[in-house]
């Protein structure tokens, strides 16, 4: 049923024994004690396993094909779900779509990139690597929201903005920083939610927002590992190298104030137990919205520019 | 190209070969004398190319002489995540290019006048670690854009970038989101933004404050763009035309008002300014 890693080979052996003893004899109760003792085992195992990954670990958990990606949040999480399509400029980009949603009793504008989990569904979406349309798409569902009067919920999962000619040609930067700078304005309360991959820039151009949070086994950073890797250290099978270096898990990023809250998964990833997930998210993001609604519109931009003024350590 | 000629990468292409008198050109190949080179302000006088220029260099050809008083000067690198790498620790490398620049960051911000016109300035430098954000950066240009914001006067960035700085992981990639706040408040007071590139302006840094002027203008022939033009090699499995991120591409492709050769830069600068009518 489940995919899984190198690093949790182990972990794989115990569950199919386990399976294995629970199929032999599933009327009686032979072996009973060998089965609990075993869960005990594989409980505790993992404990320590899930407790401990490193950073390489966690990108790979972050890209697991099983990975919930935003179209079964929008199953799991919201309701009466509004599709809206299209930047009205140039196209529909399938990798970051967007719409009127409702979460709780609350009325929200959702936006978030969605990875395919299959070939043909990858295709259709690109990887979830949007381009200029996608942006200029995500942006214009912002401005809605704001004449509407709904706060912004962003799901960003992504290795990164589309690094092609098409993106280039149509202003992938220009579309970027567009959104940088009016997400900085816009006058009703953003929640930004790293469900999987944070990809530098194209994570960003929906990143920007009052409370940014992050799953437990989430990755956000300012290139991929196998980026860095083969531009620091020449040479890309460096890349569980350049992933510790670049510190790009929720823990970490919560220490460095880039992120305000970590939202737990399940033991093993969020593949494990897509309903514990989303009732997580759900009771994270109402909370949030909750406490964004108190503010003025004033209040809230000045609460906005003072967290991005103070992004950065340096020395003075 | 026959196989006995060396083909140049496009970095060594960039990189006037300068001696004690005389000065190579990067595009040409021309020897042009220094003093030559530095009265027609680093641009080669047979081929036009534009090479590159320190922070003060640019300070002292835009800014009315004695009229800069550099700010947020002592603003520098730390290490946040005490990255190290095959070329050894952050720290340890930030300290010897600050001793080989001068420079304390990417960036020298102040204020001064263009043709009388007080403006708040920020230029970037490639020579510090190819010009790239780091948070020191972004805290500076920040600052200068603050500056302007309170004073009611025109902020003017060169960019000068190979874009996000990785060594400091995703503290960089936020600076990305800290300037753009900064300029996005200059639009609430009504206070032009007007954004230069040089060479080169890629990554984090356009796809940012480089791309949101209120009038953004090139140097002639500099690069720009947002990935690496191997990154979208390997992407699209092809060949890129020659021109690819360009000045000329991106003013062809609408994202870019002007391209304006340096000798005019300043003269254009007050040209674009004095229409602010307030």
């Amino acid at each position: 049923m489940n995919d899984y890693f190198d690093f949790e080979k182990s972990i794989a052996e115990m569950e199919k024994m386990i399976e294995k003893l629970k199929s032999i004899s599933p009327d009686q109760n032979h072996y009973n004690d060998e089965i609990a003792e075993l869960e005990k085992k594989c409980a505790l195992q993992k404990q320590e396993l899930y407790g401990n990954l490193t950073a390489w670990q966690t990108v790979q958990i972050a890209r697991h094909p099983k990975r919930p990606v935003l179209l079964d949040y929008i199953s799991l999480v919201f309701s009466d779900f509004v599709e809206l399509h299209g930047d009205r400029s140039f196209g529909d980009d399938q990798a970051l779509i967007g719409g009127f949603a409702t979460i709780g009793k609350r009325r929200v504008m959702l936006i978030g990139h969605n990875k395919g989990k299959n070939v043909d569904e990858n295709i259709k979406r690109n990887f979830g690597q949007a381009k200029p349309e996608g942006y200029r798409k995500a942006l214009r569902l912002m401005r809605l929201a704001e004449k509407y009067n709904l706060p912004v919920l962003c799901f960003i999962d992504t290795q990164g903005a589309y690094p092609g000619i098409e993106g280039e040609e149509r202003g992938q930067p220009e579309a970027i920083a567009t959104n940088l700078t009016e997400m900085a304005r816009l006058e009703v309360p953003i929640i930004a939610l790293i469900t999987g991959e944070g990809g530098s820039g194209g994570a960003l151009a929906i990143g920007v927002g009052d409370s940014v949070l992050m799953m437990s086994h989430s990755v956000y950073s300012v290139i991929s590992p196998e980026g860095c890797a083969s531009i620091l250290w020449r040479d890309a099978s460096f890349s569980p190298q350049a992933a510790e270096a670049l510190k790009p898990t929720a823990q970490s990023l919560l220490a460095l104030k880039v992120i305000d809250e970590i939202i737990p998964e399940p033991l093993g990833g969020a593949h494990r137990n897509y309903e514990q997930t989303s009732q997580e998210i759900k009771r994270v993001l109402l909370k949030h919205l909750k406490r964004l609604s108190a503010f003025s519109t004033s209040k809230l931009l000045k609460l906005r520019f003072e967290k991005y003024s103070a992004m950065g350590l340096f020395s003075d | 190209m026959p196989w006995f000629i060396k083909s140049k990468t496009s970095e060594e292409k960039r990189k006037p070969v300068k001696d004690d008198i005389w000065v190579k050109c990067g595009s040409c190949n021309a020897h042009v004398f220094k003093e030559d080179w530095f009265n027609s302000l680093s641009v080669c006088p047979k081929c036009g190319f534009h090479g590159r220029l320190t922070a003060y260099e640019r300070i002292g050809q835009i800014l009315d002489i004695d009229t800069f008083k550099e700010m947020f000067g002592r603003i520098s690198p730390s290490d946040p995540l005490s990255f190290v790498w095959t070329r050894g620790s952050y720290k340890d490398i930030v300290k010897q290019t600050q001793d080989k620049t001068g420079l304390n960051e990417s960036v020298v911000c102040g204020i001064g006048k263009i043709h009388d016109i007080p403006v708040s300035i920020a230029v970037m430098d490639f020579r510090f670690f190819g010009g790239s954000l780091g948070s020191a950066t972004g805290e500076k240009i920040l600052l200068a854009a603050n500056y302007a914001y309170e004073h009611k006067i025109p902020y003017i960035i060169f960019s000068a970038s190979g874009g996000a700085r990785m060594q400091e992981g995703t503290l960089s990639l936020m600076q990305m989101a800290k300037t753009c706040a900064g300029i996005a408040r200059l639009r609430e007071k009504k206070i032009p933004y007007v954004s230069v590139l040089t060479d080169p302006t890629t990554g984090g840094v356009i796809a940012s404050y480089a791309m949101v002027g209120d009038v953004n203008i090139a140097e002639p022939g500099a690069l720009i763009g947002f990935a690496g033009r191997r990154v979208i090699e390997q992407t699209i499995r092809q060949k890129l035309p020659d021109n690819f991120q360009t000045s000329e591409y991106f003013l062809e492709h609408g994202f870019i008002d002007l391209i304006v050769e340096r000798k005019k830069l300043k003269d254009t600068l007050k040209n674009v300014l004095q229409y602010y009518n307030r």
